[in-house]
């Protein structure tokens, strides 16, 4: 009984004397940081992209507990949980913009004229240095997929018959990552809900239209049409390669369907509204024309009538796309 | 046999033209000289569409130190100043000259007999070496003149040759030393005096007995210079694994081969500094391998620089059907070519054509830990580890392990039984990495 007794005084003793000195080794080390840190990163998405500039989500929420910076900005999160991790720390949460990669090439297996076959690492970043790719264009997508490996959400893919990066809209969440990772700058970040769909130039290259078309079936060759069609003067050309101002474009279709190359490539089913504004203008420019060529007016007069009744047709349209002008609206 | 110790591998050497007289192969038609065939600040042409060129004429200049120039090989018309894809598409400023009369710069003497005296300063024989546009013929392209340009805090103290050609298939210098052994050995001492060296070893491998034998009996005339025969061993030929072979010495890691006192350069670029300050003759032809196991007749030719390089192929018979890949250089560094669209460079040792069923990889499969890579490692790097590094993109780790060191020899992949793409990663690591170190080297503004 005695010996049972000693052993579990001994033991609480050693045990008292441990916690003591615990005790005072946690109070001499002790790390004092702030607790919202962790609930901040709690609600933070977790990913680790990178897409703010700190080097992951608890770096980010430490920034901005310790307050300090203005310009962070995680968008990666909604708005809604955005504004909710403003609320916890008392600040003003700025929207930001949801924004989708668009892939600025369309060379790839289908339209890409072969050359050459790449056999190595399996790594757009390297085969950069190496060749200026299996068609010929400096500008164009290597096709390795450094970009799909890169994106922290898995919502880009690799087309298994075009060799391109897909997004998948739905998943990716605009943090960026593939624009990073991609050597020769091909995917861009364009805002989601501007207007609904995208309209870009599928093209980088820089060369000359005839040294284009060499490498390329679908290359942008610098011809201009697609400037002239626009009605709302969204599209640049520099350097011989078109360029679309997305904050400009109201997603009328007119450039889609005056590039020659079908370079330019549009994500989604055209605005009626728009389209009907373009071909206003379109008619415009053709009477103008039908009054110093009297011969052109019977075939001018059609169209012009024609203008009328699509705007008409879009009626129907409209009321489905106001709402999403103003479901969009308080984002902006 | 001396050699050196760490690493290294042995493949099958395939000096299958090794027996094939160097000729000289004229090629009627249009040369196209590449503005920038160095390594080192890019040139600047100074002829424009339309110019008559005398052969010898300088066709770029260069202000920077480490640059070089080029020289018409041919009198003739300027035909277009304009884009050249390169050996991997990508486009760079070349010179198209369309052959034309026969007129030379006066200064070059086409004498072929052996002038043994030199007349010049070291000073200037730098001078000349730079003006010829002399760079290094081993395949590197650095411009010869800054190798000579010894910094004032080092001595040089050997100069060595580098007439080892470990590369399989490769035979250009191997028949150049055959050929031209009294003009290498002059060249040598043109060398010693511009750097002001008493020592001289000329490093061949055991492949090469004639060579070896011929330049040990010429040698005798020709003080301070010694031929040394050395194991067969890849990369031998390369300048840190030479300087071991040869000296003892150990080049520090990331320092440059003056820091152990030595300077190597390739026998062909012997030559060439031979013919320049000897006959005042600018660097515009070189001789280049033709080979491969299904070429009909693989010989080596004597060819202006701006050749195209189909011209050489269909003078070895033609590209044969089975052709899997072709390769500028040899079979270990070399670069494979997108086209045949491709001129002769100052660079350009070999061409390889490989068939089909050796001209692809094996299948990729996992790392077995065998560590094999390591073994063959000539510089004593951990390649297995900087490859994952380099995957995991972990470049702090690279530079930790001295990713800055690997001298892409590629015995790492040629040895890795899972067919893993070392070489390709520790390249993509070492850009990086260096690049890493430059920003970090420059202040931010």
């Amino acid at each position: 009984m005695q010996t049972l007794l000693y052993a579990v005084l001994l033991l609480a003793a050693t045990g008292l004397v441990a916690a003591v000195v615990l005790y005072f080794i946690a109070m001499k080390f002790k790390v004092d940081e702030d607790p919202r840190i962790d609930l901040v990163a709690e609600k933070l998405p977790g990913a680790n992209c990178g897409a703010c500039g700190k080097a992951g989500c608890r770096d980010l929420a430490k920034a901005l507990v310790e307050g300090g910076n203005p310009n962070l900005i995680c968008p990666v999160c909604s708005n809604e949980e955005w504004a909710g991790v403003a609320d916890m720390l008392g600040l003003h949460a700025d929207t930001c913009e949801v924004r989708i990669p668009v892939v600025r090439c369309q060379g790839g297996f289908l339209y890409g004229i072969h050359k050459s076959t790449y056999e190595g690492y399996n790594s757009c970043a390297y085969a950069n240095t190496l060749h200026a790719g299996e068609n010929g264009c400096k500008y164009g997508c290597l096709g390795l997929g450094d970009c799909t490996r890169s994106c922290p959400f898995q919502c880009l893919t690799m087309d298994p018959v075009t060799r391109l990066p897909q997004v998948n809209e739905a998943i990716c969440t605009s943090c960026g990552t593939c624009v990073k990772a991609c050597p020769r700058s091909i995917i861009e970040l364009r805002y989601k809900n501007a207007v609904e769909g995208r309209i870009y130039v599928g093209c980088r290259t820089q060369d000359k239209g005839a040294v284009a078309m060499k490498h390329c079936k679908s290359a942008c060759i610098g011809c201009g049409k697609c400037v002239k069609g626009c009605p709302v003067g969204a599209i640049t050309l520099e350097n011989n390669i078109a360029y679309i101002d997305f904050t400009k474009c109201i997603h009328c279709g007119a450039c889609v369907k005056a590039c020659p190359m079908h370079a330019i490539v549009n994500t989604h089913p055209i605005d009626p509204e728009a389209a009907a504004i373009a071909e206003a203008a379109e008619a415009a420019t053709q009477t103008v024309s039908a009054t110093a060529a009297a011969s052109a007016t019977a075939s001018a007069a059609p169209t012009a009538t024609n203008a009328p009744t699509a705007a008409t047709a879009t009626n129907a349209a409209t009321p489905t796309n106001s709402t999403n002008a103003a479901s969009t609206q308080p984002t902006h | 046999m001396k050699t050196f110790q760490k690493g290294g591998v042995h493949p099958n050497d395939n000096k299958l033209n090794a027996d094939a007289q160097a000729q000289v192969l004229n090629v009627d038609g249009v040369l196209c000289i590449m503005v920038s065939q160095h390594l080192g600040a890019p040139s600047v042409p100074i002829v424009k569409k339309g110019d008559k060129v005398k052969r010898g004429q300088a066709l770029t200049e260069n202000t920077a130190f480490v640059g070089s120039v080029v020289h018409s090989p041919v009198s003739g018309v300027v035909q277009n100043v304009a884009d050249q894809s390169d050996a991997g598409n990508f486009t760079q400023p070349a010179i198209f000259i369309q052959p034309e009369g026969n007129e030379s710069e006066d200064f070059i003497s086409d004498d072929p007999a052996l002038e043994r005296d030199i007349k010049l300063s070291p000073q200037e024989i730098i001078d000349r070496i730079k003006e010829m546009g002399i760079v290094g013929l081993g395949g590197a392209c650095f411009p010869t003149h800054v190798k000579l340009s010894v910094p004032k805090d080092c001595k040089a103290e050997y100069l060595l040759i580098n007439g080892v050609e470990c590369e399989p298939f490769l035979t250009d210098d191997y028949r150049l030393m055959l050929d031209k052994p009294d003009e290498i050995l002059v060249g040598i001492q043109i060398l010693m005096k511009a750097l002001s060296v008493n020592q001289a070893i000329v490093g061949i491998e055991a492949n090469k007995p004639k060579a070896i034998a011929l330049l040990k009996e010429k040698a005798k005339a020709y003080g301070g210079i010694t031929i040394e025969p050395l194991k067969m061993k890849y990369p031998q030929g390369a300048e840190k694994q030479l300087i071991k072979a040869l000296t003892g010495r150990e080049v520090p890691s990331g320092k440059l081969p003056i820091h152990a006192g030595c300077v190597v350069q390739n026998v062909g670029t012997c030559f060439a500094v031979y013919e320049a300050v000897q006959k005042h003759k600018p660097l515009m032809e070189r001789l280049v391998t033709v080979t491969g196991p299904m070429i009909k007749e693989p010989r080596n030719f004597l060819v202006k620089i701006g050749t195209p390089i189909s011209a050489l192929i269909e003078a070895c018979g033609g590209l044969p059907e089975s052709t899997g890949k072709i390769i500028a250089g040899g079979p270990m560094m070399g670069k494979a070519i997108s086209h045949l669209n491709l001129p002769v460079t100052k660079g350009l040792s070999a061409l390889l054509v490989l068939p089909k069923e050796q001209a692809h990889r094996g299948e990729q499969q996992n790392c077995i830990r065998c560590g094999k890579c390591v073994e063959a490692c000539p510089m004593g790097l951990e390649p297995y580890l900087l490859h994952a590094s380099v995957r995991n993109r972990r470049w702090d780790l690279c530079e930790q392990h001295h990713i800055t060191d690997c001298i892409e020899c590629g015995c790492c992949q040629y040895t890795c039984p899972s067919f893993r793409p070392l070489l390709d990663t520790l390249r993509l690591g070492k850009n990086k990495v260096n690049q890493i170190i430059r920003n970090r080297n420059t202040p931010s503004k």
